[in-house]
């Protein structure tokens, strides 16, 4: 058992290609924030890419910043944060839900996982944003791709390949990212009391209102209070967020007042507290209570998810809230049980999307596929894929699907290598 | 054609016309087989009309099965397929080959479903980009990527493509505006990616898809996020003495945290070319025109003009006009909208380039240009996305003078490399297709295209989909395939731990 800790892209190339030439797989770790992801690994040795550290451009006038793939987020965004700047897909931290520390994570992990937060509906995720890599594939190969530029369709975009891939297509060494200004007022307005159904309509009303909503959600009775300390109290609450220059925010809060004042309690939070709300419905912070029951994170139409959520009580025992305006689903599963083909049956029937199971104990991660499922053809492309990228099988393997085995390679391959 | 050297065409295909042709009115019956040369014609070239081809058919399905076995007749025959939209494409996209059949998309022309809760419109390929707006405006909606062919041009091309427009800085690509395609692979299996709701499951296929030219598969149904139109819009027209200051100018609007919803700019030659055609009262004393449009709530719109306008003195501007009106807002849009045509109005023929650049190097750039330009001895006039780096020389010259389109092709592949050097990129949003594909080696080592070429292997492993555009060399896929490791040469013992 080794752990490689290259502290430059060349080291980097030079362990993936002694693995290849091994055919040794690697588990693929930034900081170990999200190892709790996925399918359980079995792998032999670590390539820690914890050493592969600092921002090496940053240009806010470009509105540009560039990283060596194991730089912490939290030193990015502190830099961001003191030019007025942000990456505006804000990516969650699932530390806490995992039972880890809070803050950690890489710069490389966010792509990897393609990780946003409640601003998704409008901004997008680390997907919306990468301009460009710098990746070791596992042929042991160093390429790039992209730029340092917003607009480019120079070539197929691999950067977009790389998110969500979770490590398991290359090794990320170099990423550079849009950055945003940072809005300069922020405004949460709070619906109470409303049901479900009540409220998909209401955030469905404000999304289709030109008032420019950044984010909604809707946290049932009691989860409420299970953000920023307590203090939006038990009651139902359906929040929309409104972000930019003060003149402008006043003046969308009061439209959507306007618009929405007839179904219910109206309540304006603003400041520390519409922050503190905002982080902990990103960070799933309502399940973050160090015990194993599984939770799921479902995508869905917005419309579409609080009947699948209906349907889902009539059979189990679930605690859930939602973001993106109902798309978004969190669920944690109170008997223990992940329930994975009543979910994503429910899912299917309800317009489909799909189910990640984020937290579970490791038995049930090698049960249960993790990530949904894929129909075969688009299985079998997304295995050819894999096998053009990694043809040994040694990155990450098995994480987001169960390994193809030797089969993926051909004569040819078996040849070449000895 | 200037010296472009597409695959040699297939002699057995050649010779096999006839039954194709005839196979080809079996699967799809009607009117949606083409064989005949004069009615051909039409689709013997894109938007780069430099590049002219006669398909060996051309087909147009209707249905998506039709689409299906279409492709796998080809696969099973080793038949070559150029998929087409539109045909606005200026970079040879769709440009046909001798020996490959067409692929038209346009019949696909139906909008499947709006569904204002989810603001989702589920639309056929051959639904241009201004027809799917069209669709939704009613209710306040609109889609947002608004390239300037939008028009004419296909959705299904938007997402080959990734199309942007003028709104892009703030509103995203199509890449950023697409929840999800179905899609024809050149074995004819169809798949589905993404949907009506967010992000892949899986490896993210759908932004792989965007933009990758009609390589990987034919889209055969596309599902795009609408927005509520903005409230209102106004805009500043500044002008320059210089484009340094307009530069700095556009680095302290966004520095002063203000993202435009449009933000153009131009350069003295396309200034005076497009005042002389629609009037829109240019200034004609300034180096830089700057038109910087503000959208959102009135009393937003308000607020930033006066921060811009501000920004806009300090920098030195000599005019500054922020519209009152609507019909003002639009006059300052006529002249930049007009630009092409304007500049096609004092040369005989003009070549569009569409570099991307860090927006600092903005001044080297137009230096380098003017350098190229007497090197040349070709003019050249500009206009640029300014907000996010993206550069349109117009280079004028005359097809009629022996050379001269070699020399203004030699010009513009020149101006290209000039923006990778300063650490810009080929092509914004043009795409790469026949006319930037020898150019890739200026960007791209070749370990860098081979990973390219590897995701073109998993999806299409006989190279049958339009094949010719975006990579400069053919390397098949079983010799990509191998892997040339030597185990024990790099031995475990002395691998470093760093």
């Amino acid at each position: 058992m080794t752990t490689f800790t290259p502290a430059t892209a060349a080291e980097t190339l030079a362990t993936v290609q002694w693995a290849a030439a091994e055919e040794s797989p690697l588990e693929i770790l930034g900081h170990g924030s999200k190892r709790g992801i996925g399918r359980p690994l079995q792998t032999e040795h670590t390539l820690d890419l914890s050493k592969l550290s600092g921002v090496t451009l940053y240009e806010p006038a470009e509105l540009v910043l560039s990283a060596k793939a194991g730089t912490p987020l939290a030193e990015i965004e502190k830099l961001l944060a003191e030019n007025g700047q942000q990456l505006a897909f804000e990516p969650l931290d699932y530390g806490p839900l995992l039972g880890g520390e809070k803050g950690k994570g890489t710069i490389g992990g966010v792509l990897a996982a393609n990780l946003c937060g409640p601003r998704r509906l409008r901004a997008g995720a680390a997907r919306d944003h990468i301009l460009g890599i710098a990746a070791v594939s596992g042929r042991g190969e160093a390429f790039k791709s992209g730029g340092r530029v917003v607009k480019n369709v120079t070539g197929y975009d691999l950067s977009k390949l790389m998110a969500n891939s979770w490590g398991t297509l290359a090794v990320l060494t170099d990423v550079t990212f849009k950055v945003l200004p940072a809005a300069e007022t922020e405004v949460t307005l709070a619906l109470r009391g409303l049901l479900d159904d009540h409220a998909a309509a209401a955030m469905a009303l404000a999304l289709g209102s030109s008032a420019e909503v950044s984010s909604a959600a809707h946290l049932p009775e009691r989860v409420a209070a299970r953000v920023a300390g307590g203090s939006l109290g038990s009651t139902a609450a359906t929040l929309l967020r409104v972000e930019g220059f003060g003149p402008s925010v006043a003046y969308r809060i009061a439209a959507l007042k306007d618009l929405l004042g007839n179904a219910g309690p109206l309540e304006e939070i603003s400041g520390e507290i519409s922050l503190s709300v905002w982080r902990d419905i990103r960070d799933c912070a309502p399940f973050a209570d160090g015990l194993e029951k599984p939770v799921w994170r479902v995508s869905m139409a917005p419309a579409q998810g609080h009947q699948m959520l209906l349907a889902l009580r009539m059979q189990a025992a679930v605690d859930a809230f939602y973001d993106w305006q109902g798309g978004l689903i969190w669920l944690r599963m109170e008997q223990g049980d992940p329930e994975a083909d009543l979910l994503r049956g429910l899912v299917r029937q309800y317009g489909g999307g799909h189910a990640t199971l984020v937290r579970a104990a490791p038995s049930h991660r090698a049960a249960v596929p993790v990530f949904e499922p894929q129909a075969p053809q688009l299985a079998a492309l997304s295995a050819r894929l894999k096998a053009e990228f990694d043809p040994k099988n040694i990155l990450n393997p098995g994480r987001m699907a169960p390994a193809a085995g030797s089969a993926t390679l051909g004569p040819a391959t078996e040849g070449a290598a000895s | 054609m200037s010296g472009l050297l597409m695959p040699k065409p297939d002699d057995a295909t050649m010779r096999r016309r006839d039954e194709i042709v005839a196979d080809m009115r079996i699967i799809v019956p009607g009117e949606g087989v083409v064989d005949a040369a004069n009615a051909m014609r039409a689709f013997e070239s894109d938007g780069l009309t430099a590049y002219r081809q006669l398909p060996l058919v051309v087909v147009l399905p209707e249905t998506v099965a039709q689409v299906s076995r279409v492709l796998k007749y080809c696969n099973d025959r080793n038949i070559r397929v150029v998929p087409r939209g539109s045909g606005t494409s200026l970079s040879g996209g769709a440009l046909p080959l001798e020996d490959a059949v067409l692929l038209v998309m346009s019949r696909f022309n139906r909008i499947l479903e709006i569904d204002f809760p989810n603001r989702i419109v589920v639309a056929q390929p051959g639904v241009t980009n201004l027809g799917i707006t069209t669709a939704v405006e009613q209710e306040g909606f609109y889609y947002a990527p608004d390239p300037s062919s939008q028009i004419a041009c296909s959705i299904g091309g938007n997402v080959a493509e990734n199309s942007g427009g003028v709104h892009c800085l703030k509103y995203g690509l199509t890449a950023n505006n697409v929840l999800g395609i179905e899609m024809v692979l050149m074995n004819g299996e169809v798949v589905r990616l993404g949907g009506k709701h967010l992000d892949a499951e899986g490896y993210d296929l759908l932004g792989v898809m965007t933009g990758s030219e009609g390589l990987l598969g034919v889209v055969t149904e596309v599902i795009v996020r609408i927005l509520k139109k903005p409230e209102t819009a106004r805009a500043l027209l500044i002008g320059f003495p210089t484009s340094e200051q307009g530069g700095q100018c556009v680095a302290d609007i966004i520095g002063a945290g203000i993202i435009p919803g449009g933000m153009e700019m131009m350069d003295r030659p396309a200034i005076h070319a497009a005042e002389d055609f629609v009037h829109a009262g240019y200034p004609l004393d300034v180096e830089a025109l700057l038109i910087v449009e503000l959208d959102g709530p009135g009393v937003e719109v308000d607020h930033l003009i006066g921060l811009v306008e501000a920004i806009a003195y300090r920098n030195g501007s000599t005019t500054c006009r922020i519209s009152q009106s609507e019909q003002e807002r639009l006059s300052f849009w006529a002249g930049r909208k007009a630009a092409f045509p304007a500049v096609g109005r004092i040369s005989p023929d003009y070549y569009c380039m569409d570099g991307t650049i860090p927006r600092k190097e903005l001044p080297r750039v137009l230096h380098g240009m003017r350098e190229l330009s007497e090197k040349y001895g070709l003019g050249v006039a500009n206009v640029f996305h300014a907000g996010d780096g993206n550069l349109h020389p117009l280079i004028l010259y005359d097809a009629n003078v022996p050379g001269e389109l070699d020399n203004a092709e030699s010009f513009g592949a020149d101006i290209l490399r000039l923006c990778v050097k300063v650490g810009g990129v080929l092509t914004g949003e043009h795409g790469v297709g026949v006319e930037k594909r020898d150019l890739m080696p200026e960007m791209f080592n070749q370990i860098d295209l081979d990973q390219q070429m590897r995701v073109k292997c998993a999806f299409d492993p006989n190279h049958l989909l339009n094949p010719g555009k975006v990579f400069p060399q053919l390397r098949r896929c079983a010799e990509l395939g191998r892997m040339h490791v030597h185990r024990g040469q790099t031995a475990f013992p002395d691998i470093p731990r760093f």
